[in-house]
């Protein structure tokens, strides 16, 4: 085993009312691929900011030694300056500029102060060849899909000679082809020297690629295993991360269900005018009571599109087709029209336009269905609004010290189940999840089957959109593969399999 | 100590909050000694007070503005021209030769719902056609100003001589009659102010008591006793400096009322949570099934009723309604909603902050002419005010909550 590049000695970050860090020591050896995993709120992204010097030293008690050298970093800059790089869990690429000047963006290459267009372009072009993108550096970064941004944030850390490289959850949003790409790419970076740090709640891919994986458990260290050492099972991390053991991580079902219908879809178009091109085309489907259904697919292949268009179009899309609830046609105007008529729409992307994240949990949880609220004249009764919100803090396990946490200050995980729990009050016949488990531990994603399988069992109705193949398999009664815009196929939950599944969505 | 303990941590947790009060609370204090008391003396609260009412109500509407992440710049000359058309329809002469002005009753509501349609016919811009309030709100500050010069341009100034008109800018509530106590009090605000002192005690006691059959957590007794304690003093303080004159002004009445109205609905009401979320994070307030295009129109809606009752209360004040109204005064409302703590990315703000920072503006400028500070210099010094309180804003918004 090569010498250690990093050390972190004893660290403890506490936030006010959530000790988010107690005494974790943290060992990263040159040249591998050191994942870190644990559950939602165990504290991991908390540690990378620490390393890479946005929580400042003095902020946290414990040593930092790069190198062997302690390291007190006062701000990015400085932890870059000393060869870190961190990729965070949400991108931070300017989406209206373009891949070359994303890539410089902070550290242009200067000529007596002019920026040096040329030299730069160029120097971004073997930038890009070295992540293994073939595009145009001229293109704009909100042009490309979240994959390809996912390597261009790489190539940017690579422009600035990084040592060690930190990703925090770099696949939780990318398909399988564009997650073995970047897998790939940090296999040949280790070739070249570069140490990455991988945070990942995808325990197949951390037993692929790691040399070493950490698991941290409420702010601690639980234990590092080092795959040299004989191969790591991935109930053995489970049970490390969660503290029990998961077998079965699909609950069985226990209900059956009925043939009643309760929403139908009928030659189902839509064009989004901004594009100006059509993104759904003669879409069928149907959902009976108390059944899940997956929508499978690529992402981009017009899923997320085909939920909110059913929603009350709130992107406004030039709809065309006939949409039946409960037997009657309907046609919602507006998100409000279709909650209304008892239907809840979990966003995928839980930061842009699901959660308000400089509110509080509690009016996070109330705000889609205040008028449950609502006394007399409009009035919120907050101490109902406080309980209700406490109810949904247990029922869904939300770690958070109180309901009055401002929603930003919870870890990843944890404002999922905040959107869940908004989304549960409204007390909908029919769920849509787009994505539910994205960024979800293991404990939690077996807390939410279980909570799915309950509602279905209740009577809910449930559409069920996922990346994530084993999940759409385990927990779908039947499935509808997705492609450009079409229903490539449908397949019950007995005839399914990956294959199948894969063979319609890419043909 | 424990006592201690506690109340610094509570002072600490709602530091953000409270800033202000004790910014405005030092600020009258020193003006108080540098001016010799005159600062303090009922006849220049009361003047401030009255100086205050046509930017709070502007500033009132502002923050709701500044929530959703929108400005708008039209409302200073759109007063100034609302204030103009309610003195032609009075007062001008012309007017009243052809027998056609109007009485008070009918002016003042016409007025208002003017306000509302110009309010309207600038949300329609930035709802409808997707125009930036910035330049929705510009163009519309162009126009109503071209418009002021329109109305102005035969007369020139328009002298209101409607008495009761006038009473809104400069006259008080009238006494109970004499009864032959207190001599010299204002004795109907003296038992308003305790009417307004019983009725805080009361609805504290109340919402404790439906805390904790909640079993929520509640001040400890000392504190909140504490709170009473300081709240009625407060009340009470303003209450006899205010009845030692003339008692309470109109304008202070509309600019409370006003005040309570807002701060009830943006605090305990549905629409106002849904105007806090959509500030927040618009997509996923529309998601949640609220319609942001609906809401941009009330909240443009009140911002022009608004605009037009601080027309009303400037042309009352001056008596008079002139080519210059309303110049500025949406920067000043803008000033005093960032001073009281509006935040500029949208979402954060309360009512009765802005009004605290109208008083903290103008308290400044009161506080200056009283010295004899020239103007160059109090625009300097307002300057500073603002960006003080602003940085003081973002500096103390992360340690809260
Ligand atoms: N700025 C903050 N203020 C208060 N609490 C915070 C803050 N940031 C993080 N926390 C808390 O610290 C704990 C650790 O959070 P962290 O984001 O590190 O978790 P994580 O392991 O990355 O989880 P996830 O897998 O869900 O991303 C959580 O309980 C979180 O609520
Ligand atoms: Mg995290």
């Amino acid at each position: 085993m090569n010498a250690p590049i990093l050390e972190m000695k004893n660290i403890t970050k506490e936030f006010p009312g959530v000790k988010a860090l107690s005494d974790v020591s943290f060992t990263v050896s040159t040249g591998e691929i050191h994942c870190l995993v644990g559950e939602n709120g165990a504290g991991k992204s908390t540690l990378m900011k620490v390393l890479s010097g946005v929580y400042p030293h003095g902020d946290y008690t414990g040593d930092i030694l790069l190198n062997g050298e302690i390291q007190r970093f006062r701000n990015i800059n400085d932890s870059e300056n000393a060869g870190i790089a961190i990729i965070y869990q949400e991108l931070a690429l300017v989406p209206e500029m373009t891949v070359f000047e994303n890539i410089f963006l902070g550290h242009e290459l200067k000529n007596n102060f002019i920026v040096d267009w040329n030299e730069t372009i160029k120097q971004a072009g073997e930038l890009l060849k070295k992540v293994k993108l073939d595009i145009n550096p001229a293109i704009k970064v909100k042009d490309l899909g979240v994959g390809t941004q996912q390597l261009v944030e790489i190539a940017k850390a690579l422009s600035k000679d990084v040592k060690l490289l930190i990703l925090d959850e770099p696949t939780s949003s990318l398909n399988e082809q564009d997650s073995e790409n970047l897998l790939q790419l940090l296999r040949d970076l280790k070739e070249h020297g570069v140490t990455s740090i991988m945070i990942s709640h995808k325990l197949k891919e951390v037993i692929a690629i790691a040399d070493s994986i950490t698991v941290l458990r409420d702010g601690q260290t639980i234990c590092t295993l080092r795959a040299h050492e004989g191969k790591i099972s991935e109930n053995v991390l489970i049970k490390h991360m969660v503290g029990r053991e998961i077998n079965n991580i699909y609950p069985p079902k226990k209900h059956a269900p009925t043939q009643e219908v309760i929403l139908e879809v009928k030659n189902w178009s839509a064009r989004n005018p901004a594009l100006g091109r059509d993104i759904l085309k003669d879409v069928n489907f149907k959902l009976n009571k108390g059944e899940i259904i997956g929508l499978a697919g690529l992402i981009g292949s017009g899923r997320t599109e085909l939920a909110l268009s059913i929603f009350g179009n709130p992107d406004n899309y030039q709809v065309s087709g006939d949409l039946y609830l409960n037997g009657k046609k309907r046609n919602f105007k507006h998100p409000k029209e279709a909650i209304t008529a008892g239907m809840s729409y979990v966003s995928e992307d839980r930061k842009g336009d699901g959660l308000i994240l400089i509110q509080d949990v509690k009016q996070n949880i109330s705000l889609a269905n205040l008028k449950e609220l609502a006394e007399r004249g409009g009035v919120v009764n907050s101490n109902a609004e406080i309980k209700v919100a406490n109810q949904y803090k247990s029922e869904l396990n939300i770690k958070t010290p109180t309901v009055e946490q401002i929603v930003s200050n919870l870890s990843g995980g944890n404002q999922q189940k905040v959107c869940l729990g908004k989304w549960l009050f409204v007390k909908p016949n029919v769920l849509i999840l787009d994505e539910p488990t994205r960024g979800i531990d293991v404990g939690a994603k077996f807390e939410i089957y279980t909570i799915m399988t309950e509602l279905v069992r209740q009577g809910m109705s449930i559409i069920m959109i996922s990346s994530e193949l084993p999940e759409v398999l385990g927990m779908s009664d039947r499935i509808y593969i997705v492609a450009s815009g079409r229903i490539a196929g449908e397949l019950s939950a007995q005839e399914a399999t990956q294959e199948k599944i894969m063979h319609l969505a890419t043909n | 100590m424990t006592f201690f303990n506690t109340a610094r941590k509570i002072l600490q947790q709602n530091i953000r909050e409270y800033g202000m009060y004790i910014a405005l609370f030092v600020i009258m204090i020193i003006f108080t000694i540098t001016t010799g008391g005159t600062f303090i003396s009922s006849r220049n609260i009361v003047n401030l007070v009255n100086q205050t009412g046509y930017i709070a109500v502007l500033a009132i509407g502002m923050t709701l503005v500044i929530i959703i992440r929108h400005i708008d710049l039209s409302v200073g000359f759109l007063a100034g021209f609302l204030g103009a058309i309610a003195a032609i329809a009075m007062a001008d002469p012309k007017v009243v030769q052809a027998g056609m002005s109007l009485p008070v009753y009918i002016v003042i509501p016409l007025t208002l719902v003017l306000g509302i349609i110009a309010g309207l016919l600038t949300a329609f811009l930035v709802a409808q056609m997707k125009i930036p309030s910035f330049v929705a709100s510009l163009a519309g500050w162009l126009i109503y100003r071209g418009a002021i010069l329109v109305v102005t341009e035969s007369t020139g100034t328009i002298i209101i001589n409607d008495d009761a008109f006038n009473a809104i800018g400069n006259g008080f509530v009238p006494d109970i009659p004499d009864i032959g106590i207190l001599p010299g009090i204002h004795k109907l605000t003296l038992i308003l102010g305790i009417v307004a002192i019983v009725v805080m005690i009361l609805s504290e006691f109340n919402d404790r008591r439906k805390k904790q059959t909640y079993n929520f957590e509640v001040l400890p007794t000392e504190i909140f006793i504490l709170k009473i304690v300081f709240t009625s003093a407060i009340i009470g303080g303003i209450t006899w400096v205010l009845s030692g004159y003339q008692g309470l002004s109109w304008t202070a009445v509309i600019v409370l009322f006003v005040t309570i109205v807002y701060n009830f609905i943006m605090s305990q009401t549905v629409l106002g949570r849904h105007i806090y979320a959509i500030g927040g994070n618009p997509d996923a307030a529309e998601l949640s099934g609220i319609s942001v295009k609906k809401l941009i129109y009330v909240v443009f809606g009140s911002m022009g009723m608004l605009s037009a009752l601080s027309g009303i209360l400037f042309a009352s004040r001056l008596q008079s309604a002139t080519t210059t109204a309303g110049t500025l005064f949406e920067l000043d409302a803008i000033a005093a909603a960032y001073v009281g703590g509006v935040s500029a990315a949208g979402g954060v703000g309360k009512v009765v902050g802005s009004i605290i920072g109208a008083l903290v503006m103008t308290s400044l400028t009161s506080g200056m002419n009283l010295m004899g500070i020239g103007i160059s210099y109090q625009y300097m010094v307002r300057g500073a005010v603002l960006a003080a309180a602003v940085i003081f804003d973002v500096a103390t918004r992360n340690t809260g909550k």
